[in-house]
């Protein structure tokens, strides 16, 4: 098979990741459209260290695995935060900071 | 096979970010183990400590032959020991505004209005989180731009930001608009680290390498695939960008600017400025100076854009905090220029712009978080109206922070103009020169309008009044302004200074 087709499922999934984000309004559901962003660029990561034979890629895609940790304890803290005081985790709701 | 190199670190040149990390961890210790009473004030004293100790290490640093550390990924040169010294004075002065105890929440966790929330506030108690959180972000900010490879740039990039996100929900006063504030900072912050790890991808499928140097020497040879170089290059901008708040990257400033705690804007605001320009510079400059063509012309179209919105849009604000938010991002146009122009003194005035920019906006916020009434800080600008007949001394030193950003001459503001838009011009962009001039009489206008109504407005009676500066923002302010005028009047010695040590290691 040819390798070139992962690197167009991580471009396919990268942007349905961003389109998931611009459209969707429900905050958990945009996280996790973030999140599917990360694991397609690092589809794309490990795909190039195949393709260029060297380990580099598979190392980053490690690093990006433990940010992706980190980022999910600090997003859902401050979803969780904002749905505790709202009783609603809708993106469209939280528009105080409007002019 | 591939061999697995043991790696070495070099702990003398990685020292001052160590420092940090060392106190950020101390300070986790205390908030785990001291007794609530002894917290706050050990903290403070921790964290002071060691952004000053760092400082102290930077300097001996300098003198230090070896230039590289931790297998390369992390490149020690004149320019990064400059942005690093910006970063620790910067933060030095913003970390005097958290102690004011009137920023923060008593209680994080507690619900905006709920008995917990009033219980937490009568008994006194104190967020002393921020502490830590702080140290951390400036950690990542000091390693931001002497990364030179590609997961120490994420890495970093993640480390200085993802602090910043906590600390803007925690203000005591308008806890929604607070937490409404970093739930967007948040989802758009890690929206754009995605955005910058594709980059990393495309640029690693491109070079083979994920140093900036490794990438230059594949730009340099021409062999790889050019559009992973577009793809990746586009990708890492949008990273950068965002973290600058360039246009069209720009939507959450004005709101996280207004909704964070104004002591969290006034470290965020200006340190976030100078890791995230320090880091672009040394990647545009480092990597991708030879495919200038690529780049240029779109980053021109976006500094362009950005310098002219900017500066329009603070027009019509009428709050305090998302005026200067709109004048940030009108400053990140100006401060693009210093990228476009890519020569030695673009990259000398943008360091110098960098830190008298950073200063005179700590000393700026620094300042709002002093005007209040009884509901906490008031930002909306008509209620300023006739400051300088109540508070002289206070509306004198916004005036000055305001001409400043304005670049009225005697201030560090106009130094800083002209000698990024000279180095622009100097690279070819008349373009850039041209609309820098007329965007920043466009921004005068806006600035002097504040000053015309504290001053030369009558006060109204609302409750609104200038609270007496604690002993640490006294310092904040008066450093600050000390700072802003004394670069403006006699700034040779610091530009001499930068000329001479300022340069990037390839």
């Amino acid at each position: 098979m040819d390798i070139n087709n992962y690197l167009y499922l991580s471009a396919i999934l990268f942007t349905i990741g961003a389109v998931g984000v611009v459209v969707r309004r429900n905050a958990i559901v945009v996280f996790m459209c973030i999140e599917l962003m990360l694991n397609a660029a690092n589809l794309s990561l490990v795909t190039f260290s195949r393709i260029n034979g060297t380990l580099d890629g598979q190392v980053v895609a490690f690093f990006t695995m433990v940010v992706a940790a980190c980022e999910v304890v600090v997003g859902l803290a401050i979803i969780v935060t904002i749905y505790r005081s709202r009783r609603s985790a809708s993106i469209d709701d939280a528009s105080l900071l409007k002019r | 096979m591939i061999t697995f190199i043991s790696p070495t670190l070099e702990y003398a040149i990685l020292a001052p970010m160590l420092i940090v990390l060392a106190g950020a961890l101390i300070g986790v210790l205390i908030e785990a183990f001291a007794p609530r009473s002894a917290r706050a004030n050990s903290q403070l004293f921790i964290t002071l400590t060691a952004l000053v100790l760092s400082l102290a290490s930077l300097i001996r640093v300098r003198n230090s032959a070896s230039t590289t550390a931790a297998m390369e990924s992390v490149t020690f040169d004149g320019a990064g020991m400059l942005l690093q010294a910006s970063i620790l004075v910067i933060s030095i002065i913003a970390v005097l505004l958290l102690a004011d105890q009137e920023n923060f929440t008593a209680l994080a966790s507690a619900l905006p209005g709920s008995d917990e929330e009033r219980a937490s506030l009568q008994k006194d108690l104190r967020v002393t989180e921020i502490y830590p959180l702080t140290l951390f972000a400036v950690a990542g900010m000091m390693l931001f731009p002497v990364a030179t490879d590609l997961i120490t740039l994420f890495v970093a990039l993640e480390v200085l930001s993802l602090p910043l996100y906590l600390l803007a929900g925690l203000s005591r006063r308008r806890r929604l608009m607070s937490q409404e504030a970093a739930l967007k900072y948040f989802l758009l912050g890690a929206f754009s680290s995605a955005f910058f790890l594709m980059g990393i991808a495309y640029l690693y499928g491109y070079s083979a390498s994920t140093t900036l140097a490794g990438i230059h020497a594949a730009v340099v040879g021409g062999t790889g695939n050019d559009i992973y170089l577009l793809l990746g290059i586009a990708f890492l901008s949008i990273g950068l960008l965002f973290k600058v708040g360039a246009v069209p990257f720009h939507a959450w400033s004005p709101d996280v600017y207004q909704g964070a705690p104004t002591a969290v804007t006034a470290f965020m605001a200006a340190a976030t400025k100078v890791a995230a320009f320090g880091a672009m510079l040394r990647i545009f400059y480092v990597s991708f100076a030879e495919a200038l063509y690529q780049w240029r012309p779109a980053l021109i179209a976006i500094a362009l854009i950005t310098m002219v919105f900017g500066s329009l849009v603070a027009i019509a604000q009428r709050d305090v905090k998302r005026m200067l938010a709109y004048s940030s991002i009108a400053h990140a146009g100006f401060l693009l220029s210093g990228v476009i122009a890519l020569n030695k003194s673009g990259l000398d005035a943008s360091i110098f712009y960098l830190f008298a920019y950073g200063v005179a906006t700590v000393g700026a916020f620094g300042i709002v978080t002093l005007v209040r009434d009884s509901a906490g800080e008031v930002t909306d600008l008509n209620r300023w109206s006739g400051l300088g007949k109540r508070s002289p001394w206070v509306a004198t030193a916004f005036a000055g922070f305001l001409l400043a950003f304005a670049g009225i001459p005697l201030t560090s503001g106009f130094i800083g103009k002209f000698s990024i838009f000279s180095a622009a011009y100097e690279s070819g962009s008349t373009a850039i020169l041209i609309t820098g001039v007329l965007s920043s009489a466009i921004a005068a206008f806006f600035y002097i309008r504040v000053i015309v109504l504290m001053f030369f407005k009558d006060p109204v009676e609302d409750g609104t009044s200038v609270v007496i500066p604690s002993l640490y923002t006294q310092v904040t302010i008066i450093v600050s302004a000390v700072v802003t005028f004394a670069l403006g009047i006699y700034p040779t010695p610091l530009i001499n200074f930068i000329q001479s040590t300022a340069s990037f290691l390839r």
